[in-house]
């Protein structure tokens, strides 16, 4: 085994303490009793409690959470067809305009796609609240999912499906027997990419949500314009930590799916 | 079937991806009218040449005039390119040794490494900046570190300034440069290197001669994927950046809510995406490719 040379295990030290001291410091000033976010005067659990009663919090945290369920489902479902149509579909008319379709929404400013989705849905009268932000990060989240999917249905082996044929499966058998368990690991992968990039969009469900339907990235960001909250440190806490715990235990159950899903 | 497969993403990408971008260009092409929503023309198909006609002759570039008049949104689109530019060199700074000793580092290390980089990827964007300000602040952590080692006698002000603006990008955006750069590198033909030495190439020598140059894809992909975004961004300007951050993602998303004049918003929003169409079809470009090579 070569030894690492000391310049990269200095780079490494650096680059990980940057990336998670910033969130080391905010767990544990959740933790402290002041009510000044920078000074510590002791251990509490205090604005834990006071989180829980939080009515606001409570009630944006239930929105965010239909939306994610809801729009993540759709996203997948949509997301994998699209795969399935870019990796399958052969050289059907339009392509180029799709594959552009699919990924441009990766890189467009959220601004851009929020403004354009409230113009879409005002001048189509749909009235906004949570249907219209379920809409919305259906559309940009299936492009991650998509992405996601072709990558694993660009290392898949057809001749598995063939054989499945030849055996004297029907296409859906087939889909189903051999296709489907093989790309699960990335449709999973792709459905919890969707998931959680849905629970963590302020912007477009800012311009997409109406009076009823207040997310918790909108109530977060209206409570940190304020400046620094203990309160907030405990809620960021909180997310983290399940966030955390959801993606290692994903990454155990299917190992590799969720490091070729960040990798594209 | 097959064409139901395609036909759905198709329709529903076209619906609500390029269709309303039609809509923006068309009220960023109309005038402002008192009534709520506030703009005027909508095309009434049903009503035939007439009313296309009488649509055309309306449509005019008096919001786009105005954005030239005004000095405030030209300036907001070149700080906005200054900053993201910027911000990506530092991001490749950070990341690119990262990246390296990455795909340098012992083999059974490697998934943790990853998942160690996108681990914070996956947690809230809006609290990794939050984090910042509690860190960054007067009385933060850092000019509390800094007082203490008497390094400083008065804090630093870093909050609502370009700093923390820059800080709090590279910070946010670091993994999505070190993953495309971490995979072109550790793909690569460790035996070029062994062959650079034998023809006697320094280590730094190499480095520049062979590793940078077959790693240049992933440098592209990664700092596209930082620069395009960025030059959008609001949140992190608006969190971290003071009331002279100027960015355009922060004039528009003004210019919509705060003094709800639509067409310039739009109009803002039209200019943002012609500033984008080279940097976004480069990228897709890049993406493609890497399609092409894995498949």
């Amino acid at each position: 085994m070569k030894r690492m040379s000391p310049f990269n295990v200095v780079s490494l030290t650096v680059g990980f303490a940057f990336l998670y001291l910033p969130i080391l410091l905010l767990v544990i000033y959740s933790f402290n009793a002041s009510q000044l976010v920078t000074v510590w005067a002791g251990f509490s659990t205090r604005w834990y409690g006071e989180l829980l009663q939080n009515e606001a919090f409570l009630d944006a945290a239930w929105v965010t959470l239909k939306v994610g369920l809801l729009s993540s489902v759709v996203a997948t479902m949509l997301g994998t067809m699209a795969a399935f149509a870019l990796a399958r579909g052969g050289r059907f008319r339009g392509r180029t305009l799709f594959s552009g379709m699919v990924y441009a929404p990766i890189v467009m400013p959220e601004i851009i796609t929020g403004l354009s989705l409230l113009l879409l849905f005002i001048s189509l009268g749909v009235p906004r609240g949570v249907f219209t932000v379920v809409l919305a990060h259906a559309t940009f989240s299936m492009c991650f999912v998509c992405v996601v999917v072709s990558a694993r249905l660009s290392t898949f082996d057809r001749s598995l499906e063939e054989a499945a044929l030849d055996l004297g499966c029907t296409p859906w058998d087939a889909f189903r027997s051999v296709t489907l368990p093989i790309i699960a690991p990335a449709v999973i992968a792709g459905w919890l990419l969707a998931f959680t990039l849905s629970l963590d969009d302020l912007v477009i469900a800012s311009f997409t949500t109406g009076p009823s339907a207040t997310t918790l990235p909108i109530k977060v960001y209206s409570s940190i314009r304020l400046g620094v909250s203990p309160e907030i440190n405990a809620l960021s806490t909180l997310i983290i930590g399940l966030v955390t715990v959801g993606i290692l235990v994903a990454s155990v159950v299917n190992k590799g799916a969720l490091l070729g899903a960040r990798n594209t | 079937m097959r064409r139901l497969l395609i036909a759905i993403p198709y329709l529903w990408l076209l619906a609500l991806f390029l269709v309303p971008f039609g809509i923006v260009l068309k009220i960023a092409l109309s005038d402002a009218a008192l009534a709520i929503p506030p703009y005027t023309p909508t095309l009434a198909l049903d009503e035939g040449w007439q009313s296309v006609r009488e649509f055309l002759s309306q449509l005019d570039l008096e919001n786009f005039v105005f954005l030239g008049e005004d000095a405030l949104y030209w300036k907001a689109y070149w700080s906005s390119i200054q900053i993201a530019f910027v911000s990506t060199v530092l991001t490749l700074l950070v990341g690119y040794p990262m990246a390296y000793a990455m795909a340098r580092a012992p083999r059974r290390w490697q998934p943790a490494l990853i998942m160690l980089v996108i681990l914070p990827f996956w947690t809230s964007f809006l609290i990794r900046v939050y984090a910042w300000i509690g860190i960054l602040s007067n009385e933060g952590y850092l000019n509390q570190a800094l007082l203490a080692i008497g390094l400083i006698d008065q804090p630093l002000a870093l909050l609502n300034t370009n700093v923390a603006v820059h800080i709090g990008i590279v910070y946010t955006y670091l993994p999505f440069l070190v993953l495309p750069i971490y995979a072109t590198l550790e793909r690569l033909d460790e035996s070029l290197l062994d062959a650079a030495r034998d023809l006697g190439c320094s280590r730094t020598r190499a480095f520049w001669s062979v590793t940078l140059p077959l790693s240049r894809p992933g440098i592209i992909a990664g700092c596209l994927l930082v620069f395009i975004p960025v030059i959008g961004e609001f949140v992190i300007p608006s969190v971290l950046g003071g009331s002279d951050t100027l960015m355009i993602g922060k004039v528009l998303w003004n210019e919509f809510f705060a003094n709800r004049d639509w067409p310039v918003a739009s109009a803002v929003a039209v200019v943002l995406l012609f500033i984008l169409i080279i940097p976004i079809m480069l990228f897709q470009h890049s993406a493609m490719d890497k399609r092409e090579v894995t498949a």
